[in-house]
């Protein structure tokens, strides 16, 4: 299996604290792979490593393309989708301006909106700022979703959702993976079990394991181990 | 009454200056977080370009057609002095926002030194279309026409920068960054073409500030930008750093009260109650000033 | 002592023994010094040199030491320098007691405008503070009370003032005062790093947040740190209006505080002796080189860059630049940077 984006031996540091030691794996060019571990071992700062908005050093490739010394701008507009943790919107624009600034021709029209996000259509007008927190994860996964993407990196897509929204996250990100692989961050295990392909686990800026999400998620006491919690029968994805 | 229509038209045509030193100031620190000490020396820029261009003009030509020129040429040395001094000292520095502000003093020093050092320290005359010197008369008050000059090109401009915002994909991206720069750019745009664009637009209105403030002193000198600037201060703070309509209703907020407490109390009060005022906003709304951009 | 103790505080000793030596040398050096090292243009050169290093310092407390970028700083100094000759000529004040004046009344006044201005933060605090500082300004030159003496500015009274320190004899007493000057401040601003309060200021400088967490009221302390800062800028305002015989209002201008700005990033801010290099050599260099342009060391030049060479703020605003850019640690710095490469090396 061919990978879309390599990570090898990722460095951050900032400041005095060295964040990530040395991070290496792949993505494959298929599916969800999902990257897990406790709060504070990384995930979110290796998104931001691949994308350059954190300082890095080591190899980072999109397929055979380096993208380690590239501007954050180039790197996106290269193949890469980032979906922000917090959505990180622009609160002060329209629902229709949040989707133009990725490019001329998108906007609440595009079919992939009207496909995937019927909601946002009839708040076009409304400044994003004054959206439901769910409806403005709609607007950050929608505005990815108007550009073809090499990889799509989603980080915390359902953090503080309600379950139906949940639900409702997960479906579209099963949906988009069905074209363009994702790299996704997420605490919600059954989540992972339900959408997720590979796993790549990450302790105190270091990968401490890798393999196939199922095997992960349904073994208790691995997951206690690499995660310190696992899986509530009550969690719905 | 005519006294009074007088003070409050004087008080409008020099807010409208003050917005227009003003709105390119407050459209840079929005965007990019820098606070642009050098906008002063942009002022100077074409204020002295202008200068130089009317008297280089033949003397035949209308002072009105001369001024209109030189306006033109000015605004295009402005704006290539903004690019060049953010595509040389600000963008190397970029994310290090006490280096540029201090980069941005040193310009401001250097280049009032240079100016004197070329052209000397004393004020030089500018000639003044008749038109502008003439008067009007509107209820019983004589009302000089150059402030109607001002009041008119500062609408314009903010009408042009509204519309520049509002409509157009650069305004988007600017609105954009001024929320958040980093989510700008990770959606792939290039936010530092913008910056540069927009430091180009800063130094193109600055010029023209400068260009209409000598009309208005008669004179072109080298501190001129700087005392311009000041006041070019107070009035992005009091509107809210980096809002541009904010920043047109408290220049004219300044520019009227400067002139107000001038008239009615005595000269030179009226530049006091303008701290005044500043620090009045400060201690009532301090929320509203923490700034679009941190 | 230990040895090591010895080692630190052995320089600073011998270099203020030398400097307070100075008044006794009578030779010249010729280029650096204007006549013989103790005759009166020497004497108040180096004089005045050491209070701008004081006032360089005081900024320093603000700027470096708590990463307040203050465009007021000149306010608490002019204010230092104009209420002690106005206290002497207009209020008849002995010297003592206006001295008093001078320096409460500054710390008050730096207290109210701490107070409004420290409600903002970063960019816009620079923004209040330069506003403020020019209504002083305006206030001096338009002179409406009619005690600043506008344009003019304020003469000291002579006749209130110790006889020791009037006169162009007396230039050397006036050099020793600077001098003391500079001493006192040097010593309260050591004191004052060490502190707990110098700590908390230090916190706050690296990160406001993260000072919060940890309990210390920030805005208390950055109220703190304008404070002690502006007490010791009025007081090298007294001193300085002493040693020149008067107030100017150029002590009041935003162009005064950038070249306080400049001074203290020019020597290293957030480092005692940087605050000090910065200072005394702006000082020099702006007196000296209005000097080297006047001596024709330019004529060689085209006309255009001679007169624009001739201004030793182009030179200092340029080289400034250059400062900001290759040796963000200031001139101390780059020379300790380059001492230590020489010793491994």
């Amino acid at each position: 299996m061919s990978s879309v984006l390599t990570l090898d031996d990722v460095h951050v540091r900032y400041g005095g604290a060295h964040v990530l030691q040395g991070v290496s794996f792949e993505v494959p060019d298929t599916g969800v792979t999902a990257l897990l571990g406790r709060n504070g071992v990384g995930k979110t700062t290796t998104l931001k490593a691949v994308l350059g908005l954190a300082p890095r050093t080591g190899g980072i490739r999109l397929r055979d393309r380096d993208i380690t010394g590239e501007p954050v701008h180039r790197v996106v507009a290269g193949g890469i989708g980032y979906v922000p943790e917090d959505r990180e919107v622009f609160g002060g624009l329209t629902v229709e301006e949040n989707l133009r600034l990725v490019g001329r021709t998108s906007g609440v029209d595009a079919p992939i909106v009207e496909e995937l996000f019927p909601d946002l259509v009839g708040r076009r007008s409304q400044r994003a700022g004054t959206l439901s927190g769910g409806q403005q994860q709609m607007v950050a996964l929608a505005r990815v979703l108007l550009r073809d993407n090499d990889l799509l990196l989603v980080d915390e897509p359902t953090k503080g959702l309600a379950p139906k929204l949940v639900t409702e996250v997960a479906d579209v990100l099963a949906r988009v993976a069905r074209t363009t692989p994702v790299l996704l961050v997420e605490q919600n295990l059954a989540l992972v079990r339900r959408i997720a392909d590979t796993v790549v686990v990450l302790d105190a800026g270091k990968v401490v394991h890798r393999g196939e999400a199922r095997a992960l998620v349904e073994d208790p006491a691995l997951t206690t181990e690499l995660l310190g919690v696992s899986m509530r029968r009550e969690e719905v994805a | 009454m005519s006294d009074l229509v007088l003070v409050l038209v004087t008080g409008l045509g020099l807010g409208a200056l003050y917005f227009l030193a003003a709105s390119g100031l407050s459209l840079v620190y929005g965007l990019m977080g820098v606070l642009n000490f050098a906008h002063g020396s942009f002022m100077t820029a074409g204020a002295y370009a202008a200068w130089l261009t009317m008297d280089a003009l033949p003397g035949s030509m209308a002072v009105g057609l001369r001024l209109l020129v030189a306006a033109v040429v000015a605004v295009l040395v402005g704006a290539a002095v903004g690019v060049l001094a953010e595509a040389v000292l600000i963008r190397p520095l970029y994310r290090h926002h006490i280096q540029q502000v201090l980069v941005t003093v040193g310009l401001s020093l250097a280049s009032v030194a240079a100016v004197q050092g070329i052209w000397g320290s004393d004020p030089h005359p500018v000639a003044k279309p008749a038109l502008l010197a003439g008067t009007v008369e509107v209820l019983g008050a004589r009302l000089p026409v150059d402030r109607f000059l001002y009041l008119a090109v500062a609408l314009a401009l903010y009408g042009g920068l509204l519309a520049l915002l509002e409509r157009t994909r650069l305004g988007l991206v600017i609105r954009a960054g001024v929320e958040n720069r980093t989510m700008v750019q990770a959606l792939g745009i290039d936010v530092r073409r913008t910056f540069t664009v927009v430091f180009g637009l800063g130094g193109a209105v600055a010029a023209l500030a400068g260009v209409l403030y000598s009309q208005y002193a008669g004179t072109v000198s080298p501190l001129q930008g700087g005392s311009l600037l000041i006041y070019a201060f107070i009035v992005v703070v009091i509107g809210g750093m980096g809002s541009l309509t904010g920043t047109a209703v408290a220049a004219m907020a300044v520019g009227l009260v400067q002139q107000l407490a001038n008239y009615y109390a005595a000269s030179g009060i009226g530049d006091l109650s303008v701290v005044l005022l500043l620090a009045l906003v400060l201690l009532l709304r301090p929320s509203s000033l923490k700034g679009a951009a941190a | 002592m230990s040895a090591r103790t010895l080692l630190r505080v052995l320089p600073p000793v011998v270099l203020l023994a030398l400097l307070a030596y100075l008044p006794y040398l009578s030779f010249s050096v010729p280029g650096v010094l204007p006549g013989r090292v103790n005759g009166p243009g020497s004497m108040q050169l180096l004089a005045t040199c050491l209070v701008f290093a004081g006032f360089a310092l005081s900024y320093d407390v603000v700027f470096g030491r708590t990463g307040l970028l203050s465009f007021g700083h000149a306010l608490f100094i002019a204010a230092g320098s104009y209420l002690l000759t106005v206290s002497l000529a207009d209020w008849s004040m002995p010297l003592p007691l206006a001295v008093l004046v001078a320096l409460g009344g500054t710390t008050l006044l730096a207290l109210v405008v701490g107070a409004v201005a420290l409600r903002v933060g970063g960019i816009a605090f620079a923004m209040v503070t330069l506003a403020f500082a020019q209504a002083a300004s305006i206030i001096v030159l338009r002179d409406p009370a009619g005690v600043t003496g506008g344009e003019e500015g304020k003469a000291l009274a002579r006749d209130a003032v110790p006889e020791l320190l009037v006169g162009v004899a007396n230039a050397p007493y006036r050099y020793w005062l600077a001098l003391g000057f500079l001493v006192v401040a040097l010593v309260l601003v050591r004191l004052l790093v060490r502190s707990r309060a110098g700590h908390a200021m230090a916190a706050v400088r690296e990160n406001e947040s993260r000072a919060a967490v940890l309990g210390l009221s920030v805005y208390r302390v950055k109220l703190l740190a304008l404070v002690v800062g502006s007490f010791l800028g009025g007081l090298g305002g007294v001193v300085h209006a002493l040693v020149l015989g008067g107030s100017g209002p150029h002590l009041t201008t935003a162009e005064f505080t950038l070249s306080l700005l400049v001074m203290v990033v020019l020597g290293g801010a957030g480092s005692t002796w940087g605050a000090v290099v910065g200072g005394f050599l702006y000082h020099y260099a702006d007196a000296r080189l209005t000097e080297a342009s006047g001596s024709g060391v330019l004529d060689a030049l085209p006309g255009v860059l001679q007169s624009v060479l001739a201004q030793p703020l182009f030179v200092l605003g340029a080289f400034f630049v250059v400062v900001v850019y290759f040796a963000p640690s200031g001139l101390t710095g780059l020379g300790g940077r380059l001492v230590r490469k020489g010793v491994r090396t």
